[in-house]
């Protein structure tokens, strides 16, 4: 059967001013799978994932080289709003980071924004996100309280679920159980197994028994390359460059 | 659901974007305007002038007679009035500012140092005109029987009023100056043996120095341009000072008490737009100096990082 | 190092420190002296002539009697017209200047006029005044005049205080908002400025202190000397309290009968002008200890 690719990077540099943080990237990320991006520190995994959704278009001084298909378009043309873009790809960051506003607000901010105002809609889009997020039970009786007095897993999850209340057809990971204790942990890493059903997830992670957990597939970064890119399985029982079998049975260096 | 709904908009929003940053541009770019625009009528008012005498003759005559017949619209005495004045309230401006800042910064206890700073800001939000009206209530009176002087109002009153107000302004760039000296230098000069007096002397202060400088040149230009304080206290004498307990007729002090006399568009109403001029580009001046200064260390600073 | 001579030397370099320690010391203690000796004389000076009736009474008897409302009223007008003025054109410039403008000759042409625009003496803000507004838009002396010439004044400092309060909003609060697919004006908006807006607050008030208590912008473009009745529209002129008390201590024939009202009106101008100062400097050290991130 013919794999349903979502997002296609072909040949993408990227630099920040002169350094060159990303070289030659090809990667073809499948629909509806979760893709996992591990290597070590510096190596230009969180470039790539902000490259994704235009995310690096923050940073002054930046460049991006080659293409970055997005249902068959490249995302970085001229004609491109990255406002579309970053709606339909969604991001979760490593530290939790909610707006100092209610739960509830925390969801509805930027649908609302969008366009959705009809209040029926809203606030089924509230459950239905942090029921998603699996945070439902534990909110639904605070939802007015500040997102703020929330613990750590919980703000996470909440950024999940805000996410998620855009409705969008990719959600970027950045190494978002990094800044939790092991039980929010699990219970994210639950999460992304019931979301991938409706969602592509691309997760950055330094956790390997994590990435074998939860991912279909897994690409090995070092220096701003992609070493090797492969089903999760055979990255992990049989990959095919030396280096990435040192960096997951932690013999690099 | 509504990600059709939502889309939609996206064309429309493009436009919009840039649309505000482009007003938003223009409005930032309003101050510039308005600098020029300054400029613009000072000259439109002041340059008339120059019909009737030389630039030279202006600038350097000794004799400010603007409402005799005929006329004379020489400005150096009230360019000497405010250059004394600034300098001697500099003199005391300075090492008061800047010793009060290096309290702030390295010596005073946290508790010290916040009610210091309000202190300090509280000083720098005393309207001119009340220090205006206690240099002529107070320290006129007080100075004129010390000294046993014919009038209280005169170049050390003014100096000392001024002091301050350019106070504050030395004290608290100086004290941010003083701050932003990364941590290992101190520590790197104690580490050497060195006391809390020798580091502060020989590191903090060098290492600060570009950032003390420019507020030092800012302190000045304050005390130059400051209006009220001079207009009560200097005395108002049109002549060129020979001693610190002279009266002065500052270029500011000039400018505010003639300016409403001042037949419209007259020779004088020329002259006081002139002088106008004088000042905006003395305190042009000082500002671009210190701003170049201060940028500079900024470039050397990151350099280091 | 031999220890005795360590040991003697030690004793110079400390003597040194504390000669300096004690001129630092007194610099920080003459400075207090300085505010609290102004402050304290004038109270106890002024506190006498404050009646309600100085306060609510217009001047009677060619201004040597009667009280100051008319001033009063007067420099609310300037300082509110200042600050309606300045502040959305500070808040504006300071939002391009953190949030759009990258680093280019543009912003550094923008920055460089905003520091010199904030150096400019206030006489020549006056005379911009007078030549502009006043003369050549025939705006005449009036609030109008005045409340722009003032509000064009205190432009760089709200300019100052907005970009230091948009500065210290965490970037993470823009990027959360920018991943979901917001724009960059609703994430201005309704994140960045709403986070923002207590620091910019503040520095609009010491915008208005700073408004209120100044003299010589207004001279020539909006204080009158006297008015008994106050002013009807923006093209009135009014009596300011600065103004005030420069023409009550400087000028016409009864300066010591007077004296009384001139302490008087210099302690209200103080109150008020400190008074705003104060505020905004509790404000900014609560939000400094509630920062919510
Ligand atoms: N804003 C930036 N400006 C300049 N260089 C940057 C910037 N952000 C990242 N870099 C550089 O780009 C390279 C890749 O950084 P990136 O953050 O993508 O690494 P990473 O793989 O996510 O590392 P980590 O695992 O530590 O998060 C690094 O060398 C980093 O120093
Ligand atoms: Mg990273």
């Amino acid at each position: 059967m013919e794999k349903d690719f979502i997002i296609r990077t072909k040949n993408v540099d990227f630099y920040y001013g002169a350094f060159r943080a990303l070289s030659d990237i090809t990667m073809d990320f499948e629909k509806n799978k979760v893709t996992a991006l591990i290597g070590p520190s510096g190596c230009g995994k969180s470039t790539l994932l902000r490259l994704l959704n235009r995310m690096n278009d923050l940073i002054d001084g930046t460049r991006v080289e080659g293409e970055i298909l997005f249902e068959g378009r490249n995302i970085y043309a001229p004609d491109v709003d990255p406002v579309e873009i970053r709606q339909r790809i969604g991001m979760v960051f490593q530290k939790p980071n909610p707006f100092p506003k209610s739960i509830y607000n925390n969801i509805t901010y930027a649908p609302k924004l969008a366009g959705i105002r009809e209040s029926g809609e809203i606030e089924a889009l509230v459950e239905e996100s942090l029921k998603q997020a699996v945070l439902w039970d534990e909110v639904k009786d605070i939802l007015t309280k500040s997102a703020m007095t929330l613990s750590g897993g919980q703000q996470q999850r909440l950024c999940i679920a805000r996410a998620l209340a855009m409705k969008p057809d990719v959600i970027l990971m950045d190494e978002p159980t990094s800044a939790l204790d092991p039980i929010s942990t699990a219970k994210i890493e639950e999460l992304i197994d019931t979301l991938k059903k409706h969602y592509t997830i691309i997760i950055v992670t330094h956790n390997m028994q994590q990435a074998a957990r939860i991912s279909e597939y897994t690409g090995f970064f070092y220096l701003g390359k992609v070493i090797e890119f492969n089903v999760t399985e055979k990255i992990f029982t049989n990959p095919d460059v030396k280096q990435t079998e040192d960096y997951i049975t932690g013999r690099f260096g | 659901m509504s990600a059709m709904k939502i889309r939609k908009n996206i064309l429309t929003l493009h436009a919009k974007e840039i649309a505000i940053r482009n007003l938003f541009g223009f409005f930032a770019f309003l101050s510039v305007l308005l600098l020029g625009l300054i400029l613009l009528f000072l000259f439109r008012e002041g340059l008339p002038l120059f019909k009737k005498i030389s630039l030279a003759d202006f600038l350097f005559g000794t004799a400010w007679y603007p409402t005799y017949e005929p006329p004379e619209y020489g400005i150096w005495p009230l360019i000497v009035g405010s250059l004394a004045v600034t300098f001697f309230a500099s003199l005391i401006a300075v090492p008061l500012g800047l010793l009060s800042a290096v309290y702030i910064a390295e010596i005073a206890p946290t508790r010290i140092k916040e009610i210091l700073k309000s202190i300090i800001e509280l000083l720098a939000g005393l309207p001119s005109v009340v220090l205006g009206f206690f240099g002529m209530v107070i320290v006129g009176p007080w100075l004129q029987e010390t000294f046993d002087l014919p009038t209280g109002l005169n170049i050390m009153n003014a100096s000392v009023m001024l002091a301050i107000m350019a106070i504050p302004t030395i004290s608290s760039l100086s004290e941010d100056a003083l701050y932003a000296v990364p941590r290992e230098f101190k520590e790197a000069s104690y580490a050497l043996g060195a006391t809390k007096y020798e580091t502060i002397i020989r590191v903090i202060i060098p290492a600060a120095l570009s950032g003390v400088s420019t507020a030092v040149i800012l302190g000045m230009a304050r005390a130059i341009g400051e209006t009220m304080v001079v207009l009560m206290v200097a005395g108002g004498a049109a002549a060129i000072p020979e001693g610190i307990f002279d009266a002065v007729r500052p270029m500011t002090a000039s400018i505010a008490a003639e300016m409403g006399e001042a037949p419209f568009r007259s020779g004088h109403y020329h002259a006081l737009f002139a002088t106008g001029i004088v000042l905006f580009v003395i305190t042009l001046a000082f500002n671009l100096i210190a701003d170049y200064i201060s940028n500079r260390f900024r470039e050397t600073g990151s350099g280091t990082l | 190092m031999n220890g005795k001579t360590f040991k003697s030397s030690m004793r110079a370099r400390y003597l040194k420190q504390k000669l300096f320690f004690g001129a630092v010391r007194l610099s920080a203690l003459l400075i207090t002296l300085a505010l609290f000796g102004i402050l304290a004389y004038i109270l106890a000076n002024g506190f006498r002539a404050i009646t309600w009736e100085f306060l609510t009474q217009p001047p009677t008897d060619s201004m040597t009697k009667g009280g100051i409302m008319p001033a009063i009223v007067g420099t609310l007008y300037l300082t509110v017209g200042a600050i309606l003025v300045a502040l959305p054109l500070g808040v504006v410039s300071a939002i391009f200047l953190t949030e759009y403008a990258k680093q280019g000759a543009l912003t550094r042409i923008i920055r460089i006029g905003v520091n010199c625009l904030a150096g400019v003496p206030s006489v020549v803000f006056g005379l911009f005044g007078l030549g502009f507004f006043v003369v050549f838009l025939k705006f005449g002396s009036s609030i109008l005049a005045g409340a722009l010439t003032l509000g064009i004044l205190i432009l760089p400092t709200i300019i100052g205080a907005a970009e230091e309060a948009l500065k210290a909003v965490p970037q993470t609060f823009r990027e959360a908002s920018l991943a979901l697919g917001v724009s960059k004006w609703n994430t201005i908006f309704r994140i960045t400025l709403p986070s923002a807006l207590p620091g910019i607050l503040t520095g609009a008030i010491l915008g208005v202190g700073r408004a209120a208590g100044e003299t010589a912008p207004i001279m020539f473009t909006a204080a009158a000397f006297f008015t008994a009745v106050l002013p009807k529209s923006i093209f009135d002129e009014v009596m300011a309290l600065p103004y005030h008390i420069y023409v009550l201590a400087t000028a016409g024939t009864h300066i010591e009968e007077t004296r009384p009202l001139q302490y008087g009106t210099v302690l209200v101008l103080i109150a008020l002008v400190l008074g705003i100062d104060l505020i905004a400097i509790v404000m900014r050290s609560m939000i400094r200890r509630n920062k919510r991130w």
